[in-house]
């Protein structure tokens, strides 16, 4: 029996395989989030959009046989919600966290609706590198199963912090969001920046939301997403705006969050409700600790109303 | 000057209304696309809510916890501060009174509600509380810490109810003991509504008179309407926000307990169901005015209440009263954004 023999050893080991499955959302979500907060606005709908993206994923993905398409048409779904907070964002007086409260609850209200007819039937899986071949356990085989929007997204990450400081299109994105009025007298247009920034944003938080549903745990269900979109908002404050820190972050949270299922793989099953609150207990102390009651954070954008 | 805020009482009527009737036509469209016929869901949605008296009485049935949730997010709106979660204080202050019950040691009916009551108001309230504190002496955002502590509330919920605090005989769904049928909420005379309805709207008009009456709610406003101005003057802004913060969980810790006392009778998954977040829309569609929640809370129970009558007839999903608040919710924002020109319009008419 090779379960017996990995032990109590299967904790760290599912931990360590578990955040690299369970940070792939956070990833994209916190990377999206990050482009959307670089312009100067915050969209707390990330978390309906991921939800949304979940479910256009997967039904895409049943109907065509093709779950890359699910994938991008996920993306899709996720750029129109994340166009529709831009929009209604820039007309006077909308505050951009009460929109994205609105946006949270109509993204997750309009999969639950489309979705109801996906609940059941199984859809094609995203594939997944098999990196474990050299051991004979099982356990670290399945663990080394990398998923290719993994290495997407950790390729991402560097990727955008090179964009973001050495390209025309990262910097004027940096002015807008830290002062639009220094971006309107060069004469770039704030609105179109950051309707850019939101869409694409959204775009990154539809596609971690198609992992969910096509890869991790790998089916819609309408309790998939219990507020991963929400949490890599706060790993976006957390790791000061720089997306390296987002990756390294994303898989933080994946850890901690895939500490009540390896607990519950070892026969620890008391308390089970508790481990998965884990990774929402985690969220909240790091903002206590990293938050500061007077002065700005070091590294926010000067337009963000969220750290005012 | 008469003039000026005549129209400005039109046009805070007006934008909601508007929005309302944009919102079901894009929910009508909606409908069509699915399949439906939109004008028979507009019928079944106004029979549904408030077509008989036995639907009023369903409608009346979900405002309540409606109404309370709704404070939670309208007080501590008038201090500058936007909380949302109504929900896990909600859900807290639901167990809070059911533990209450089930270790008062006098079986007074009266005596152990009203020790329902407080138990749930100040579990709730210490949970936003919890939030308030946070924003004020960390700076951490109060919208994300406050949905954060209901995912946290919801897990230690759970994890109670189907653990440590279980009755065993509750084998499908697992639920805590009841809390005895002497103990429940009863009846409001001649209808089938609970008492839990007038607890609301008490509830709406104390805070209404709190903040419109009250040096506290003047010194809140001021805190929320420019927070360094009040730091100048010498107002306690920490203590207003603790103050009003618990104020919003204790209302939706009360929530918990009408929902428990009244229609449960113990605490379970049942309790777990949403009206914390519709809350939040109501708070915003109300623009966070305490009288002004009743009819919003009212109009929203409605609608929730006619969701099982488009599932049966129209064959739409339970879901489609989510689209609608959806929807609603991001046109209310929307029209936010006429008000100046409809002032505007207003002035230079007068």
């Amino acid at each position: 029996m090779t379960e017996t023999v990995l032990g109590w050893w299967g904790v760290p080991l599912g931990v360590f395989a578990g955040a690299m499955r369970s940070s792939t959302p956070f990833l994209f979500v916190s990377l999206g989030e990050l482009l959307t907060e670089k312009s100067g606005r915050i969209n707390l709908g990330q978390e309906g959009i991921l939800v949304l993206g979940a479910m256009c994923g997967y039904g895409v993905a049943f109907l065509t046989g093709s779950p890359w398409l699910g994938v991008l048409v996920a993306g899709c779904a996720g750029a129109m919600l994340g166009s529709l907070h831009a929009a209604i964002c820039s007309l006077p007086r909308v505050n951009d966290i009460a929109l994205g409260i609105a946006v949270m609850l109509f993204g997750t209200g309009l999969a639950f609706y489309l979705g109801k007819a996906f609940i059941q039937p199984q859809a094609p899986r995203l594939p997944a590198i098999p990196f474990g071949w050299w051991s004979a356990v099982p356990q670290v085989q399945a663990a080394l199963q990398v998923n290719v929007l993994f290495l997407l997204g950790a390729g991402l990450a560097p990727g955008l912090a090179w964009g973001l400081t050495h390209t025309r299109w990262g910097l004027i994105l940096q002015t807008v969001g830290d002062s639009a009025d220094a971006a309107r007298a060069l004469g770039y247009s704030v609105t179109y920046v950051r309707w850019a920034a939101t869409a694409l944003g959204g775009f990154l938080a539809g596609v971690g939301g198609s992992f969910l549903s096509l890869y991790y745990p790998g089916s819609w269900n309408e309790g998939l997403s219990s507020g991963q979109g929400l949490m890599a908002v706060a790993l976006v404050i957390f790791a000061r705006w720089e997306p390296v820190s987002c990756f390294w972050a994303a898989l933080l949270f994946g850890g901690a969050g895939a500490l009540g299922p390896a607990l519950q793989s070892v026969g620890v099953t008391h308390g089970y409700y508790l481990f998965n609150a884990a990774p929402y207990v985690l969220t909240l102390g790091l903002m206590i600790l990293t938050s500061a009651p007077q002065q700005r954070l070091a590294g926010a954008p000067g337009e963000l109303s969220v750290t005012k | 000057m008469r003039n000026a805020r005549q129209h400005e009482i039109v046009v805070t009527l007006c934008l909601p209304t508007g929005a309302l009737l944009v919102s079901l036509l894009v929910f009508g469209v909606f409908v069509a696309c699915s399949g439906a016929n939109p004008l028979a869901a507009y019928a079944l949605m106004y029979q549904g809510g408030f077509g008989t008296w036995f639907s009023w009485q369903n409608t009346l049935q979900r405002a309540a916890p409606l109404i309370l949730t709704a404070l939670c997010t309208a007080i501590p709106a008038q201090l500058g501060l936007v909380i949302i979660g109504g929900e896990g204080a909600l859900v807290l202050g639901g167990l809070g009174a059911v533990v209450m019950a089930l270790h008062f040691p006098v079986g007074v009916p009266w005596l152990v509600q009203l020790a329902m009551a407080l138990a749930g108001m100040v579990v709730g309230g210490l949970l936003i509380l919890v939030a308030g504190a946070l924003r004020h002496y960390r700076g951490v955002n109060e919208t994300i810490s406050s949905l954060l502590l209901t995912y946290i509330a919801i897990a230690g919920f759970h994890h109670l109810v189907e653990g440590p605090m279980r009755d065993p005989a509750s084998l499908n769904k697992p639920s805590t003991a009841a809390i005895g049928d002497a103990n429940m909420l009863g009846l409001l005379p001649g209808m089938d509504v609970h008492w839990g309805l007038l607890y609301g709207l008490v509830a709406c008009v104390v805070v209404y008179i709190l903040m419109s009456r009250t040096v506290f709610g003047f010194a809140a406003r001021m805190a929320g309407g420019n927070a360094r101005a009040a730091q100048l003057s010498g107002l306690p802004i920490g203590r207003l926000i603790l103050t009003g913060c618990f104020l919003a969980g204790a209302a939706a810790g009360l929530a918990g307990m009408v929902e428990v006392a009244a229609v449960h009778g113990r605490a379970n998954a049942s309790l777990v169901v949403g009206y914390g977040y519709t809350g939040i829309l109501v708070a915003f569609l109300a623009r966070h005015h305490a009288l002004a929640i009743i009819p919003v809370a009212v109009l929203l129970g409605g609608i929730g209440a006619s969701g099982g009558l488009l599932q049966r007839r129209l064959g739409l999903p339970d879901a489609t009263v989510l689209v609608l608040q959806g929807i609603l919710f991001v046109v209310i924002l929307a029209s936010e954004a006429l008000r100046d020109r409809l002032q505007l319009l207003g002035k230079t008419a007068s």
